[in-house]
């Protein structure tokens, strides 16, 4: 399975045709306690830079873009009940939305592990 | 986080020993800092507190399913329970009354009496809006003089009055522009807005039907005008930029950011809840913008956060005039004033999109607003906003060695200093220095916006802030900046003088109990 970075601070893991998409800990961390989720319903179509997501903090309310293009296949229903998993598990269990992927191609301009670390510490 | 914030204190409740501090006392209260408990675990709900005449009526209830199946609960506290409840609690406020407010973005001045004797005079406080038109002229012509002031200040071609808060008059506005484009077959899908710009301008263009981009500010701090140009084209159908804008900087390049939207064929929408600073020295209208919404409750310091509502007329250039909401005040040949509403409205208003409101606005605040205008008169508006100005620079050079000011180089601000956390030691945030300031007995700064600074703090003291008043606070931020520098742990927990201490904002935003409900003790 593979990996990849936006410089969003979004990660999507690859698997065949699905990518899982979630924000990164370096994201969760700047937003602070998370306190509501809003994801997308399962069928909706994505495109590459679009909106997709909502996350609000107890200090700002933020738009999370879908990294590629696809069509939702599964929204996380547990961050409804439990938008703090954003925070205990931004990379894991806190994840935002599946979709079938439309383009693979889509992912070569996004960073791998090394280089998404390079990009944070030059912010 | 401290017990006592999550159920609430009752009579009886211990203290936290770091709560009672060293001289315990078994009430809770600390002398003229009084305890008060919720008022649903005052008393109980089977003592009355009036002594209401027995009814006996065999009148059947017409409530039918309606009709209450259990007891309601509510305490039944007497009069001087009641009152005292409720002032106990007034003395944990803190409000513009008491001290410095420095909320930036929100100009939280100072609420002269003046305006509140004069909207309390009978003719004003008793008007009903459906009353015979000629019982209520004077009422009209505050309407109509206050309209004509607003228009004098901003340059522009007319005014509606009837929206009631700032982002009603966004919606107002934006809603003109869509009238405007539709009317000449140029159904444009696309409203830009700077990174900058206060949130409810992407959720105004939002809600009036339009997809938002984002517009790139520049290292100064303003509007990237290339990067704006790059973008304009036949599918934008408005910009909206706030000026002065939210990092507190007057945005240099506006008639040439108006000049290229409207070759673009756009239009302009400008944000003026910061209009306290321009207010008698610069005209939007000469800027080239289209419409514009003005915040009474800022600049023409009718109360606001709490105190009253908000009331956001919306003045409109020449292309958007047409298209104004309804109802609004007109004079006749003779003088005399009506009311337009769709049975009377002429050609000349007939493209109007519709009304906003019931009424005519919030006549209360246009009463406030024009004894502000009219016992300052042309020149104390335009001292107003030199003050407030020069009060935020004294703000911003009084701080900027302790604190991180990412513009502090664009030039003096406008009304409202900005700072950012750089510097603060690991561990320590804007929320810890701005609770801080809670014990220090100041109502917290505008925090994490605008978000293009990391850790913001936005700081707007108001012309109505004396020197030794700001001072004061100074002298308070720049001992909590070298605290935060230093890495003082008791400020990661302040404040510790509250009547509460630091509380869960984020268990309170996640799981929030709306309702009371009896706990088990």
């Amino acid at each position: 399975m593979a990996r990849y970075f936006t410089e969003e601070h979004e990660w999507v893991d690859v698997e065949g045709d699905t990518a899982t998409v979630g924000i990164t800990d370096y994201a969760q961390e700047q937003l602070g306690d998370v306190v509501f989720v809003e994801v997308p319903q399962a069928g909706a179509d994505l495109t590459k830079g679009g909106d997709a997501a909502v996350v609000e903090s107890v200090k700002a309310a933020s738009d999370v873009y879908s990294p590629i293009a696809g069509t939702v296949v599964e929204g996380n229903a547990a961050l409804e009940g439990e938008p703090e998993l954003v925070n205990s598990s931004p990379e894991a269990d806190g994840w935002f939305f599946k979709l079938t992927i439309a383009d693979k191609g889509e992912l070569e301009g996004l960073m791998d592990a090394a280089a998404y670390r390079a990009f944070c510490d030059d912010l | 986080m401290s017990q006592i914030n999550q159920s609430g204190w009752k009579p009886g409740t211990p203290m936290a020993a770091k709560d009672a501090g060293a001289h315990p006392t078994v009430t809770g209260n600390k002398a003229l800092m009084l305890e008060e408990p919720l008022i649903f675990e005052i008393g109980d709900s089977d003592t009355y507190g009036v002594d209401l005449a027995e009814t006996h009526t065999d009148l059947p209830s017409r409530m039918g399913d309606f009709a209450r199946k259990s007891d309601i609960g509510l305490p039944g506290l007497s009069e001087p329970q009641t009152i005292r409840h409720y002032t106990r609690l007034s003395r944990q406020n803190y409000g513009i009354d008491l001290g410095l407010f420095p909320l930036g973005s929100c100009t939280m001045k100072h609420n002269p009496r003046l305006n509140e004797k004069v909207a309390r005079m009978p003719g004003f406080l008793d008007v009903h809006p459906m009353q015979p038109i000629d019982t209520v002229q004077g009422a009209l012509g505050v309407i109509d003089e206050l309209a004509h002031w607003l228009i004098e200040l901003t340059g522009m071609q007319s005014v509606a009055m009837s929206p009631k808060a700032g982002a009603h008059g966004e919606l107002c506005g934006i809603l003109c522009i869509r009238a405007a484009l539709e009317a000449r077959g140029d159904a444009r899908k696309v409203v830009l807005v700077p990174e900058s710009a206060h949130g409810t301008n992407p959720a105004t263009a939002a809600f009036a039907g339009y997809t938002t981009e984002d517009i790139p500010a520049n290292a100064d701090g303003r509007v990237d005008l290339e990067a704006l140009k790059a973008r304009l084209g036949p599918d934008v159908a408005a910009v909206m930029i706030t000026n002065p804008n939210t990092c507190g900087l007057f945005e240099r390049d506006m008639k040439a950011i108006s000049d290229a939207v409207h070759e673009a064929g756009g239009l302009v929408y400008c944000d003026g809840a910061n209009f306290n600073a321009i207010m008698g020295r610069v005209r939007p209208g000469d800027l080239g913008v289209d419409a514009m919404h003005i915040n009474l409750h800022k600049t023409f310091s009718t109360p606001h956060g709490g105190g009253g509502p908000g009331s956001g007329p919306v003045v409109l250039s020449e292309a958007l005039a047409p298209f104004a909401p309804l109802p609004f005040v007109d004079k006749d040949a003779d003088g005399n004033l009506h009311i337009v509403e769709e049975e009377t409205v002429g050609e000349e208003h007939g493209s109007s999109f519709g009304r906003m409101t019931a009424f005519h606005g919030q006549m209360g605040m246009f009463t406030r607003a024009l004894t502000y205008i009219l016992s300052h008169g042309a020149d104390g508006l335009r001292q107003a906003a030199g003050d407030a100005v020069l009060n935020a620079n004294y703000v911003l050079r009084r701080l900027d060695d302790v604190l991180h000011a990412p513009f502090g180089a664009s030039g003096p601000c406008m009304h409202e200093a900005l700072f950012g956390d750089e510097g603060f030691a690991e561990g320590l945030s804007t929320l810890d220095l701005a609770k801080g300031l809670i014990d220090e007995g100041f109502h917290p700064m505008t925090m994490y916006f605008p978000l293009v600074v990391h850790g913001a703090m936005l700081i707007e003291p108001t012309e109505t802030e004396s020197k030794d008043g700001i001072d004061q606070f100074v002298m308070s931020m720049r001992s909590l900046a070298e605290r935060a520098k230093e890495g003082d742990e008791a400020l990661k927990t302040a404040p510790h003088h509250a009547p509460r201490a630091r509380l869960d904002e984020a268990q309170a935003a996640r799981k929030p109990r709306l309702v009371w409900t009896a706990q088990s003790e």
